[in-house]
């Protein structure tokens, strides 16, 4: 059942990123990342990650994505008119992925010390409650610095998109 | 019993009888602003208009489908079905009940039970910001497209007081999952008053005010529904849409509220607990309910407005009686009576939802805008501030 | 219905692959997509990826740090997505167009 689900969602994934490099209009682009996030927090499901996978889909399929979505509506940006890939990459891109997918692939399977299978349920050590102990103990200090990366980052958006007062 | 069959059932249980809570929703909004403005609402449709919302059904699947011209089909087609998707998918992890063992199966009222339940309702609230957007940007329509940005704006911006207004009750319960929060409300204290969230510490009243403010405007409802009254922009971003994709979008605002109130009943009302505790009877409050419901329509019957409502009243008469005594049934009860309170506990904020809109006048954009910004967001920082203090300190 | 060719359990490897084909997608549409806001979102699949490969060795090896980096990697997600979009949009309102071919004015 698990490798069912696993194979289920990862054709999601992979189908939806696929969609994602290859579409000419930028909101198709954006709703298929959007169905490689859903996707994504259902594996993390698998993997045990309740919180994590609660978190991906608040935070990025749920703001993140809005904004580009809300972003590529504003600015009317149509399908792309001329060719969607530079010239070059219509013939080494695809052989040449395949190499680096392939090299990368390997050496995963290389590096991987023998581990027991992933198995639904198995690591229940990352709940909320865990998260939490873990975020305001140890890492304290990342957390508070990216409280004020946040809020860095708000008051760089608000300047940098607003309309000049004369 | 083998997990999935009982899933099925259950699943199968809960869609029907959300359809139909959904379809009777509409007539029960129209009779009460009906009845609140002084005029009778649907009648001829069926005894007391019940069969309106057949009939518009009917209306509705039967209109001509038009797809305006120079739609983008893909995204046209995709927006109401989004919307749906995720106006419907927050019912599956909202418990009705404890876990509850009826004719040897043990199982908990609801369809799912993951430990982070809270979070996975505001993450579906927030994913169905994309079928209002899409909706108004496939529209090819720039009324359409103005009213679906402002409306995701609104969606958006009243995210954030709802989330920090639901993390101050979440601070006293201590668990995300929620049927656990359902059962850390059980029990009363000083023997009266209840263990609802709602009295705890004389502070969560402000909670759940915030809360049900930030989920009128979540689920785009009077007085925050600019984006989609009739009058406003053209109706905005649902303009160009006929038929049932119309009616899917009201179904999905139907089901939003329904969720919301459902979330407001759990974290804040204690959700399935009863009024007053069980050793003063108050087990008996749904058949009294039921029975006296019966008893009126005998009454009616004897005296009836139309000639019909002979035969019609009586019929009503004896269906009330037959639920009011479903409730005394010992094998029954222990899933009867938590369904009960915990329905009439989500009837009544919907009703309030449906008390506000016939009452309320609606904010302008620019006011509802600010009115989150400058009012909700502080507001509910420092509750939940307080609520942090006041924790600490007991 | 006929047994299908998938092994009951799934190997710790086969997520660390799809993780390793959707980095390769997100370098795939970085590198060859003109479109700015295209070549963002595949900066934002990579991000994906990575969360994923994170989340697979917190499994591996039953703590919950790789959780907690995958969070911020997140947060730090969200804040790189506002301030470049805010860029794209001031770049957008400055040469109306969305090809990184043509914000080429300081090349040569």
């Amino acid at each position: 059942m698990d490798a069912i689900l696993f194979l289920i969602f990862a054709a999601i994934a992979v189908v939806c990123g696929i969609n994602m490099v290859v579409q000419k209009h930028p909101i198709s682009s954006a709703l298929s990342l959007v169905g490689v996030m859903a996707a994504l927090a259902a594996l993390y499901l698998l993997l045990g990650g309740e919180f994590i996978a609660a978190a991906q889909l608040v935070v990025y399929s749920g703001a993140i994505m809005v904004l580009f979505v809300f972003v590529i509506m504003l600015l009317n940006a149509g399908a792309e008119k001329k060719a969607v890939f530079k010239p070059w990459g219509k013939y080494f891109g695809a052989p040449l992925l395949l190499i680096f997918f392939g090299i990368l692939s390997y050496v995963v399977q290389r590096m991987l010390p023998p581990s027991e299978p992933v198995v639904f349920g198995a690591f229940r050590g990352a709940g909320p409650r865990e998260i939490g102990q873990s975020l305001f103990t140890v890492y304290l200090l990342p957390f508070e610095v990216t409280s004020v990366l946040i809020l860095v980052a708000i008051l760089g958006a608000i300047v940098l998109a607003r309309k000049e007062i004369d | 019993m083998n997990y999935f069959l009982l899933s099925l059932i259950k699943t199968g249980i809960v869609v029907g009888v959300f359809m139909h809570i959904l379809a009777y929703l509409q007539w029960i909004e129209r009779k009460v602003i009906a009845h609140v403005q002084l005029r009778v609402g649907p009648r001829r449709v069926g005894p007391h208009g019940l069969l309106q919302p057949l009939a518009d059904v009917i209306k509705l699947i039967t209109k001509e489908d038009m797809i305006p011209s120079h739609v983008n089909k893909v995204f046209y087609y995709l927006a109401p079905f989004i919307a749906v998707l995720f106006g419907l998918i927050s019912i599956s992890v909202i418990p009705f009940g404890p876990e509850v063992e009826v004719f040897g199966i043990r199982t908990s009222m609801s369809l799912a039970d993951p430990s982070i339940g809270i979070l996975f309702i505001l993450g579906i609230s927030g994913m169905g910001v994309y079928g209002v957007a899409l909706a108004g940007w496939a529209s090819n329509n720039k009324y359409s497209l103005m009213g679906g940005l402002r409306s995701s704006a609104q969606m958006i911006s009243y995210e954030l007081p709802m989330a920090l207004a639901i993390a101050a009750p979440l601070l006293i319960l201590n668990t995300l999952n929620l049927r656990e929060i359902g059962e850390r409300q059980i029990g009363f204290s000083w023997g009266i008053i209840p263990n609802w969230t709602i009295f705890a510490g004389g502070w969560q009243v402000i909670s759940f005010i915030l809360f049900m403010i930030a989920a009128f405007a979540e689920t785009n409802r009077v007085p925050f529904d600019l984006p989609e009254a009739e009058n406003e922009l053209v109706a905005g971003f649902h303009t160009e849409y006929s038929s049932m994709k119309f009616a899917s979008f009201f179904m999905a605002e139907y089901a939003n509220m329904v969720t919301v109130s459902a979330v407001a009943t759990l974290l804040f009302l204690g959700a399935w607990h009863p009024i007053f505790p069980v050793e003063y009877g108050s087990n008996f409050i749904p058949t009294l309910i039921f029975v006296v419901s019966g008893l009126i329509c005998f009454y009616h019957a004897m005296q009836p407005a139309r000639p019909f409502d002979r035969i019609t009243l009586p019929v009503f008469g004896v269906l009330f009686i037959g639920l009011g005594l479903i409730f005394q049934v010992p094998m029954l009860q222990q899933v009867a009576i938590p369904l009960f309170w915990f329905s009439s506990k989500v009837l009544a904020i919907l009703f309030v939802f449906i008390w506000v809109r016939a009452t309320l006048p609606r904010f302008r954009y620019d006011q509802l805008m600010s009115f989150a910004w400058t009012f909700m967001f502080p507001a509910s920082l420092i509750n939940l501030f307080v609520t942090g203090l006041l924790v600490a300190l007991s | 219905m006929p047994p299908l060719p998938v092994p009951p359990e799934v190997p710790i490897a086969w997520y660390l692959t799809l993780s390793a084909i959707l980095f390769s997608l997100g370098v795939l549409g970085f590198i060859l997509r003109r479109n700015i806001i295209t070549v963002f979102m595949s900066i934002e699949l990579m991000l994906n990826a990575v969360n994923l490969t994170f989340i697979t060795f917190s499994y591996m090896l039953k703590r919950v740090d790789g959780h907690i980096f995958s969070f911020f990697v997140m947060v730090v997600a969200a804040a790189e997505a506002a301030v470049g979009l805010a860029i794209i949009l001031t770049v957008f309102k400055n040469r109306q167009t969305l090809e990184i071919d043509e914000v080429s004015s300081l090349k040569n």
